[in-house]
């Protein structure tokens, strides 16, 4: 057998280990293997190149130097990031990502301009165009919502007269000037080489435009399109060398980029049109919103709250960011397995939108170990609260609004956990201050409510003290 | 058949395989997901070992050592960022 074909073979063995690996991540007993069988299919593909005798590796040393750099890089911040900042974390990552595949349609474009009497292919011109726009879109893109979610870049969206005209115009230019590019003639007297950097200045700039103009809440879809994006700049690349396995993953993992962010639009009860355009989710959303006036409010403290729980047959907890940004999830855990000590049937309720990306605040919660068992996601638990004696909500609130049952109301049908159907409810929160749709929450008057005030952390120690001694 | 279209019966099939396995993943699961799809694509690596392997020096190697950096990066990260998440799930016994 020649060596080509056992290369080519281990190109086979990598594609089946990614999709096998991606299918083992649908249970989290078998999750971790299956990520485990996509790293070895990625090394496989990578010994599999280096060996390629297609594709002649002469020059080890550049390899060398950038892969230990990047591994450096790569295993640094993957050890130290906290689990909260998961969101900024893979923004990053994606943006590397998306960076990589714009610079191999780089390299190979200014490789065949160099070489002599070799003019580019239209099918050449094509997928190098792609690679480059999908690549660049993504690396800026990525980095300007890695902004917004740490706080380095105003979370409030940014817009601006004909925004959109603008957007319209760069990428009618860059179909232009990728069409002249591919077919391999000039504009304006520019060398190539020239046009094609004005070209890639003009994706960057594309993907800061479509980015800035979406609210810092709206970033984890904006991540999860951007890691579709990924993938699909990263097929492109293959299309550029002319590589299945390239073709492949990045097909895989642009089908799961669309698939996730599909859901996260359905959770928060808009289409991705509106996430993209509508300019919505700033930070400032709650300021517009009127208070609670002086409506009645039943308020709580840790002894009482601390009773209610103890002497409750059935509790189910909704943890929303709050939680996890008071770094309250090691305590909740502390109280929750005293009361199961007590006999307590304890449960928890994730909203797809808990955390800062859809699945965050599960890992959050794994983070303080709490068994992934007990964790129910909408759907599931939704027809439990009528039953229930009491809700424990920390740090959550338009995921328990029950004004979105009202038609009228600009959360009206965003899928929401009933907690106001159980027979008790206590609400952990700073104060009766809205959520980000920034309208007041009901739930908070109701006579079945209870408030319990401050801070998450210090309020959840008081209340494993409190449950201690009841 | 050309080159070509043999990559996009890839792609496509790629792209129908991916939204059957993926469909099926519990909400539990979507961070590690989204992360670990975020490292197979820095599978771009393959195509930066190509063009800086193959380049005699110049913009091009330079052009594809920072690409094979970056791929890298994503690669080496996104994974192990996964599994330390992935870890960290257990069942209640």
């Amino acid at each position: 057998m020649q060596f080509l074909t056992l290369v080519e073979i281990a190109y086979l063995l990598s594609a089946i280990l990614f999709v096998t690996g991606l299918k083992r991540m649908q249970s989290p007993a078998t999750a971790r293997r299956g990520n485990g069988m996509a790293a070895l299919a990625m090394l496989i593909a990578i010994v599999a190149t280096l060996v390629h005798p297609g594709y002649q590796i002469v020059s080890w040393t550049g390899i060398l130097i950038g892969m230990v750099i990047g591994s450096l890089a790569g295993a640094v911040a993957a050890r130290t990031v906290k689990m909260t900042a998961m969101p900024e974390m893979v923004g990053i990552f994606n943006g590397f990502g998306g960076g990589a595949s714009a610079l191999v349609a780089a390299a190979e474009f200014v490789r065949i301009q160099q070489a002599p009497g070799s003019p580019m292919g239209l099918e050449a011109g094509i997928t190098i165009g792609l690679s480059m726009l999908i690549g660049a879109v993504t690396f800026s893109g990525s980095f300007v919502a890695f902004g917004k979610l740490s706080g380095r870049i105003t979370g409030n969206p940014v817009t601006f007269p004909l925004q959109k005209t603008l957007n319209a115009l760069i990428f009618a230019s860059l179909i232009l000037i990728g069409g002249v590019l591919a077919v391999g003639g000039t504009l304006g007297g520019l060398p190539p080489l020239t046009l094609f950097w004005v070209f890639t200045g003009l994706s960057l700039l594309l993907g800061i435009l479509l980015v800035i103009p979406i609210g810092g809440a709206d970033m984890p879809v904006v991540i999860s399109l951007l890691n579709s994006y990924s993938g699909l700049a990263a097929s492109a690349a293959g299309f550029v060398i002319g590589n299945n396995v390239l073709i492949l993953s990045g097909a895989l993992v642009g089908a799961a980029g669309l698939f996730l962010t599909m859901l996260m639009c359905k959770a928060m009860n808009r289409s991705l049109a509106n996430v993209a355009f509508g300019a919505f989710g700033g930070e400032s959303a709650g300021t517009k919103a009127v208070g609670g006036g002086d409506k009645p409010v039943r308020s709580v403290d840790a002894d009482g709250a601390a009773t209610m729980l103890a002497y409750a047959s059935s509790v189910i907890v909704v943890p929303g960011y709050g939680l996890a940004v008071a770094q309250a999830q090691h305590d909740l855990k502390k109280v929750m397995d005293i009361l199961e000590e007590r006999g307590v049937d304890v449960k928890y309720a994730i909203h797809p939108v808990a955390g800062r990306m859809p699945g965050h605040m599960n890992v959050l919660l794994a983070e303080a170990d709490v068994p992934y068992d007990l964790l129910f996601d909408l759907d599931e638990i939704n027809d439990d609260f009528p039953r229930t004696d009491v809700v424990l909500v920390v740090g959550a609130n338009d995921v328990v609004n029950p004004e979105a049952r009202n038609p009228q109301s600009v959360i009206a049908g965003m899928p929401i956990l009933d907690v106001d159907k159980a027979r008790n409810v206590i609400v952990m929160k700073r104060s009766l201050s809205p959520g980000f749709a920034g309208i007041d929450n009901p739930l908070f008057y109701m006579d079945h409510n209870y408030m319990f005030f401050g801070d998450a952390k210090k309020s959840m120690q008081e209340l494993a003290k409190a449950v201690r001694e009841v | 058949m050309a080159e070509i279209i043999i990559g996009l019966y890839v792609f496509v099939l790629a792209t129908l395989a991916g939204r059957e396995v993926i469909g099926k993943v519990p909400p539990t699961l979507h961070t590690p997901l989204m992360s670990g799809a975020n490292a197979i694509s820095g599978i771009a690596i393959i195509g930066a070992i190509v063009v800086t392997g193959g380049s005699e020096g110049g913009l091009v190697e330079i052009l594809g050592i920072v690409a094979v950096a970056m791929a890298t990066v994503n690669v080496v990260g996104g994974f192990m960022v996964t599994d330390r998440m992935l870890n960290m799930f257990k069942k209640n016994d």
